[in-house]
């Protein structure tokens, strides 16, 4: 018969009372890392090309918002009926004058893992704070980790509030409150932008350690991003002329942007059932109709994916090559 | 016998085909004031990083305080403060904030932190300073602010790399009676310097580095005499008057090699230049007393940190001196 221990809450109680003085008195593993998120953060937070990006993204979110609403206003008016998801069409809704809500943070978003990380490291070595910093009693890596974490939680900070303000103002304009799917749909928005702009940060990041100018590190994200945004269309082109679904589309989603603009037309888009190819026998009979939520993020599953495996292997790399890095003053 | 607090064994540090430090036995005792000796790429630098755990050695075996630098580089620095040379911190941030995130980098929380940091501002001459931005810090504010920030984990050794490069005469002064105070208060301070004389006031014992080998190692005046051995030294005198029987004794003094007449001062005086094997500067003095001659000036040569260097270098293979580091 097995020896049932007995339960002793109050031994329980004092062990983890006694804990936290434990750790006080001795570093813990990880030590630092607190520390350097915090101030990382508030560097983030108090910089001046932090207080640019967001004034970026608020103007063109109240632009883009302005312009959705005229445009769900003329439909309501033509219609004199409610559209479907109409709370998501302030995200997606565009004119022919100024393109929606979620064209512009697919554009600006890389710029703003750019400028959070691309003189993380480089930048520490050129003040030649890094030396210092590394011969305080904290493990190497809470540098590298402090700087990411810290630009994530920037980065969350600014999503959450643009999405929730946007989603507000909208409420005041349209006074239709969004549906509970809708809802789930714009979390799962947010999220994945979060992953896209932590490929951005974790690229940048990469270049930070790699090259010695901030400079060099920035121009280097910047051409990465530029040479994703515009010529990797005319490539891919060029290369799969007479083949545009299969080796086309293929070579499209090896670009990070292709891949998260993919996935955000799906998850804001319910009306959107397959990102392959369609052939004329399935689009014959199909009923139409919205996919729920929760099949469309099974749809965007692969994409969401690749773009998390991208900002791991760029961390990884970046992790590898600055705790192999010769720190010298 | 003082406790060691940094020892190291056949440290050896090689990139690719250079090596950056060959060979290195070291041995620093507890309150001791050490002096890494040695013109510009001798391994210096490349030593202090590889006891802080900054750098792995290729070959060799480190303790400092009986910790492993390779293996538990915390606990190495954590008694350990370290100045790098030409010391950064985060110029948009005032003196106090840098100090703030060291102490909080070190786990001081944060009430212990401020009043520490009060003490130490007000001890190094900040204390004015201290809520003015790092960026309007001059070279010498920083590197007192360095010191503040070396002293807020309590060290129990001090490693300096270059600490007064690039400081004007009356700072690097300060800043090495600086070093010595806090050698008087238990500390064990290393720094590592190409330049002599300061090395010469300030430090207990040197060890001097050509080419990533230590050559010699001991207080200086030790080292002259290793270092010396055998070679004459160098008297410069000047008499007034100089007779001819004065000339002659001091020609016949026990260890003499050479009497040069180098010049004619003015009015009766005469300036000699005496070579001899041995210190004879006092029966010099008391020869000249006794023949009605004045001794304006004595001054013996060859014994200083400049003719030690000077002697190991010509032997190590000059390379220092011509490469400069970048002093502001």
């Amino acid at each position: 018969m097995a020896v049932v221990p007995r339960v002793q809450p109050k031994v329980w109680l004092e062990r983890l009372k006694a804990r936290p003085a434990e750790a006080g008195a001795r570093a813990v593993p990880g030590s630092g890392l607190a520390a350097v998120v915090r101030k990382e953060f508030a560097d983030n937070v108090s910089g001046w090309r932090m207080v640019i990006l967001v004034l970026l993204l608020a103007v063109t979110g109240i632009g883009s918002l302005h312009t959705a609403a005229q445009t769900i206003r003329t439909v309501v008016e033509a219609t004199s009926a409610t559209p479907d998801f109409v709370f998501l069409r302030l995200f997606t809704g565009g004119s022919t004058q100024l393109p929606p809500l979620t064209s512009f943070v697919s554009f600006l978003a890389p710029l703003l893992g750019i400028a959070l990380g691309f003189d993380a490291i480089c930048g520490e070595q050129n003040r030649r704070t890094l030396s210092r910093v590394l011969a305080q009693p904290i493990h190497r890596d809470a540098v590298i980790n402090g700087k990411f974490l810290a630009g994530l939680l920037s980065i969350v900070i600014t999503f959450t509030a643009l999405l929730v303000g946007v989603g507000a103002l909208g409420l005041i304009m349209l006074g239709v409150p969004p549906t509970g799917d809708e809802a789930l749909r714009l979390v799962a928005y947010g999220v994945l932008t979060t992953i896209y702009v932590a490929f951005w940060l974790a690229l940048a990041i990469l270049f930070s350690v790699v090259f010695q100018q901030s400079a060099t590190s920035a121009l280097a994200s910047i051409a990465v991003w530029l040479f994703f945004s515009v010529f990797w269309d005319m490539l891919v082109g060029l290369v799969a002329g007479d083949d545009p679904v299969g080796l086309g589309l293929w070579l499209s989603r090896l670009s990070p942007g292709y891949l998260y603009t993919e996935a955000t037309v799906t998850l804001l888009t319910p009306t959107v059932r397959t990102l392959g190819p369609v052939t004329l026998e399935q689009v014959l009979g199909a009923l139409q109709g919205v996919l729920p939520v929760g099949q469309s993020i099974m749809l965007i599953w692969p994409q969401a994916v690749g773009l998390v495996a991208l900002t791991a292997v760029c961390f990884a790399a970046s992790y590898i090559l600055f705790m192999r890095r010769e720190i010298r003053a | 016998m003082a406790e060691t607090v940094i020892e190291t064994r056949g440290l050896v540090k090689r990139y690719g085909d250079f090596t950056a430090v060959d060979g290195l036995d070291l041995e620093v005792q507890a309150g001791e004031v050490f002096g890494l000796l040695g013109p510009n790429g001798a391994g210096k630098t490349t030593t202090i990083l590889m006891l802080l755990g900054l750098t792995e050695p290729t070959e060799g075996w480190i303790r400092v305080l009986g910790h492993d630098p390779v293996r538990d580089p915390i606990a190495v620095k954590r008694v350990t403060g370290y100045l790098p040379d030409n010391v950064g911190f985060y110029d948009e941030m005032t003196g106090r904030q840098n100090l703030f995130y060291t102490a909080e980098l070190n786990g001081i929380p944060r009430r212990e932190a401020a009043a520490e940091i009060d003490r130490l501002l007000a001890r190094v001459g900040l204390a004015d300073a201290a809520d003015t931005r790092v960026g309007a810090y001059s070279r010498g504010m920083r590197q007192r602010l360095g010191v503040a920030d070396v002293l807020l984990k309590k060290p129990r050794v001090v490693i300096m790399d270059e600490p007064t490069l690039g400081l004007d005469p009356e700072g690097a002064r300060a800043f090495l009676q600086l070093i010595r105070q806090l050698a008087g208060e238990g500390m064990t301070v290393m720094l590592s310097s190409h330049l002599l004389h300061q090395v010469q006031e300030v430090c207990d014992r040197v060890a001097i580095f050509v080419k990533g080998q230590m050559i010699a190692c001991g207080p200086v005046a030790e080292l002259a005499e290793q270092a010396l051995a055998g070679e004459p030294l160098r008297l410069e005198l000047e008499l007034s008057p100089c007779p001819e029987a004065l000339l002659t004794a001091l020609e016949q003094l026990e260890g003499v090699v050479e009497l040069r007449r180098s010049a004619v001062g003015p009015g009766e005086s005469v300036r000699l230049e005496l070579v001899s094997r041995r210190d004879l500067r006092a029966e010099v003095s008391r020869l000249a007393a006794s023949h009605g001659a004045a001794v304006l000036h004595l001054s013996q040569a060859g014994r200083s940190l400049d003719d030690i260097y000077r002697r190991y270098f010509a032997e190590g293979g000059d390379r220092g001196g011509r490469r400069s580091k970048g002093a502001a």
